[in-house]
């Protein structure tokens, strides 16, 4: 008997934070459309107000426990904007230097803690040892160096903001205390162990690309704009500068446009079956206007990335697709060039002369009673936007987080991995890891935890509209 | 003709060990490094009974008294980190972080609180009661200024120090019970306060992030106590 059904992924493992995924079969047994359901909710643009704004940075930074960093500058240069004061260029400097360790640790946590297991033991692998310990057994240098370099990113931000998560040094006007030299030179001296990680894991990646063929063509490989903040040479930064989008093509759709007035092209709609809002460009309406940010939009924005090497691995990167890079398959790849750009800039701004400065604050009361602050987290870009009132309590508050602008193109993602892999009545782990390993390429960060590395049990049903259990398959 | 102070001879947790008439069961424990919890009581302000963590347990007696405001006599045996003490305290605690919104990890007193050094010291790690959420104002209409009652404990230093050592009477407590709070003037804006000198003392004496000077951010909030035992004094070298 030929009947609809339904398969629900639920939870979504190896991600970060809660989701499940469902996929709604026709009467052939084929996949007609799939979601992509956010089932978490945090509540942090209300739960802020009446804060006075000078919390905010650390308020903000309790979103996330992996990018608590990205958070933490975000909400700082918003709140540079209520002070409306201009911060010392040693903090603007000190500031980028812990942005790029916490890209860093978290691109190395998404690639080896979450992805390696697929890249690595490939999709069909057994689940049980589709984890970070599975890798250890089968290649333990490739996992230590993971940790390793999660490591790096880890110990900069101790290094720099006293504790590696949540740490409080990131402030409106600047940062609270200078860089030591001491500290500078310890940082200054794990350099070269994470850079040559950075190299060998790049050559590693590369040459099992070959092996995924069929994922590269399938796992969101459509046509989609991207968006990424760019300096003002259209290069690669992850704290400031203006907005650029291209289109498919790679052709500029939209340039200079200035973060703050994020809300001239940038909507969010709500759909009734997910928390996460899904983002769209304005003037090309919902859902045309869908666009991708993160590692594979910036590098698709970007004109080059402004250091030797990056760029050296930028060009090769173009070489896969002479137009933008659809795949988004290739975030990971785009992730592992991030790296190495990450760790040549640390180099570049340490080794400033003015680093060291000590003249780190700008102090001010609050001068204006709205402000915008934007960067690239790890994942994409990263708005926060504030209202105060005059005694400068928060009163209005609104985020826009970058997997909420990946939403529209991770559910298109999924539906077309499901349409090329989930086939008939018989589900295979193979087949449903490879559409939560199309979720892993953008790396959500759903919640505020690492909790989930492979271990949470996994239940995938496929039911008939009377609600009778067709197949099940369920990992433990 | 100078007088001779009396000295009354005492043991606590079965030190012997002596003080003047005068003086209180803590003040001759802190003069022997016997520690005993407090957060109403502040050297220096007059002291009145308010938080309960100091209560010590006296031999032949049933109640337990407030060490900040029980004088010392002879032959007192006083028991000041019993078991039962213990236990009160983690409890006279918890109670305090149900009964508003203490979040500590984005306060600006983040590891320079009393409530919370306190907390770390009994070893509290968890609290056994529902918290209650109230929700409460936070004042930022003065200049220098806040006061966020959400981690207002109600100890009265602040009412006490503008008082006693300013003189300004700001600060007083409106409410009964559960319904009580501080305010400034009469339950005005801080910031429209006409007693008000902006001196600041009673952001310094706060023993909570629920005083605190505008600007500061998460756990940047340092209180500065020493200037309150010497104004005292010099107030009272000049009597």
């Amino acid at each position: 008997m030929k009947q609809e059904s339904t398969i629900v992924i639920d939870p979504v493992t190896r991600i970060e934070g809660h989701s499940k995924i469902t996929l709604h079969l026709n009467e052939d047994g084929r996949v007609e459309d799939a979601r992509f359901h956010v089932t978490q909710f945090r509540g942090f643009e209300k739960l802020c107000e009446g804060r006075p704004f000078y919390e905010m940075p650390s308020l903000m930074a309790r979103i996330c426990g992996i990018c608590p960093v990205s958070h933490l500058i975000a909400s700082a240069k918003a709140c540079d904007s209520l002070l409306a004061v201009r911060i010392p260029p040693t903090a603007d400097k000190l500031r980028r230097i812990f942005g790029l360790a916490q890209v860093t640790q978290s691109h190395a946590l998404s690639l080896f803690h979450l992805s390696s297991p697929d890249l690595l033991l490939g999709m069909d692998a057994d689940p049980a040892k589709s984890n970070i310990f599975g890798v250890a057994e089968a290649n333990k240098e490739l996992a230590l160096d993971g940790i390793r370099l999660r490591q790096f990113g880890q110990k900069i931000i101790e290094r720099l903001g006293g504790k590696r998560i949540h740490p409080a040094w990131v402030v409106p006007g600047g940062v609270s205390e200078p860089l030591s030299e001491a500290n500078r030179d310890a940082i200054l001296q794990s350099l070269p162990e994470a850079l040559a990680i950075a190299e060998r894991t790049l050559e590693w990646f590369k040459g099992t690309m070959e092996q995924f063929r069929e994922e590269i063509s399938t796992f969101g490989n459509f046509p989609t704009m991207f968006m990424g903040i760019v300096k003002k040479d259209n290069g690669l930064t992850f704290y400031g500068g203006k907005l650029r989008i291209v289109d498919a093509s790679g052709h500029v759709v939209a340039d200079d446009l200035d973060p703050t007035q994020y809300d001239d092209y940038i909507g969010e709609k709500v759909e009734p079956w997910s928390y996460l809002k899904s983002a769209y460009y304005k003037p090309k309406g919902f859902p045309d206007g869908v666009y991708r940010v993160g590692p594979l939009a910036r590098l698709n924005v970007a004109d080059r990335c402004g250091t030797p090497r990056a760029d050296q691995e930028l060009a090769e990167f173009h070489e896969l697709q002479r137009t933008a890079v659809l795949s988004s398959f290739h975030y990971h790849h785009a992730r592992l060039i991030e790296i190495l750009y990450c760790i040549e800039r640390l180099e570049q701004l340490l080794n400033d002369s003015e680093i060291l400065s000590k003249h780190v604050r700008a102090v001010a009361r609050p001068n204006a009673l709205e402000g915008v602050g934007a960067c690239e987290a790890p994942r994409g870009t990263l708005f926060h936007h504030y209202k105060i009132d005059e005694q400068g309590l928060i009163r209005w508050v609104n985020l826009i987080i970058a997997t909420g602008h990946n939403n529209l193109a991770m559910n298109r993602s999924v539906l077309q991995v499901a349409k090329h892999f989930v086939h008939g009545r018989r589900l295979t782990p193979g087949m449903l890891n490879r559409v939560e390993a199309v979720i892993r390429c953008y790396d959500p960060c759903l919640s505020c935890s690492t909790h989930a590395w492979g271990q949470m049990p996994l239940r995938i049903q496929l039911v008939s509209p009377e609600g009778e259990v067709v197949d099940e398959v369920a990992r433990a | 003709m100078r007088q001779v102070p009396t000295v009354k001879t005492l043991k606590i947790n079965g030190r012997d060990l002596s003080g003047r008439q005068e003086e209180t069961i803590l003040d001759v424990a802190r003069q022997n490094g016997i520690f005993i919890p407090r957060l109403c009581e502040m050297d220096g302000l007059t002291d009145v009974g308010a938080c309960r963590l100091c209560l010590v347990e006296i031999k032949g007696q049933n109640k337990l008294l407030p060490a900040c405001v029980t004088m010392v006599e002879e032959g007192m045996e006083v028991t000041t980190d019993s078991e039962r003490l213990q236990s009160y305290r983690r409890m006279i605690l918890e109670l305090l972080f149900t009964e508003r919104n203490h979040v500590c990890s984005v306060c600006v007193s983040n590891g320079h609180c009393e409530m919370q050094n306190l907390a770390q010291r009994l070893g509290i790690t968890h609290v056994h009661f529902p918290y209650r959420y109230p929700k409460e104002d936070v004042d930022a209409s003065h200049e220098r200024f806040v006061i966020d009652h959400n981690r207002c404990i109600l100890c009265t230093r602040c009412v006490r120090v503008c008082d006693e050592i300013e003189g300004a009477h700001t600060w007083d407590v409106m409410g009964r019970g559960i319904e009580a709070k501080v305010i400034t003037d009469l339950n005005e804006p801080w910031g429209s306060s006409e007693t008000c000198t902006t001196c600041g003392k009673c952001v310094h004496v706060c023993p909570t992030g629920a005083l605190f000077e505008k600007g500061r951010s998460v756990a940047e909030m340092m209180k500065r106590r020493q200037f309150l035992p010497y104004l005292t004094l010099m107030r009272k070298e000049n009597e």
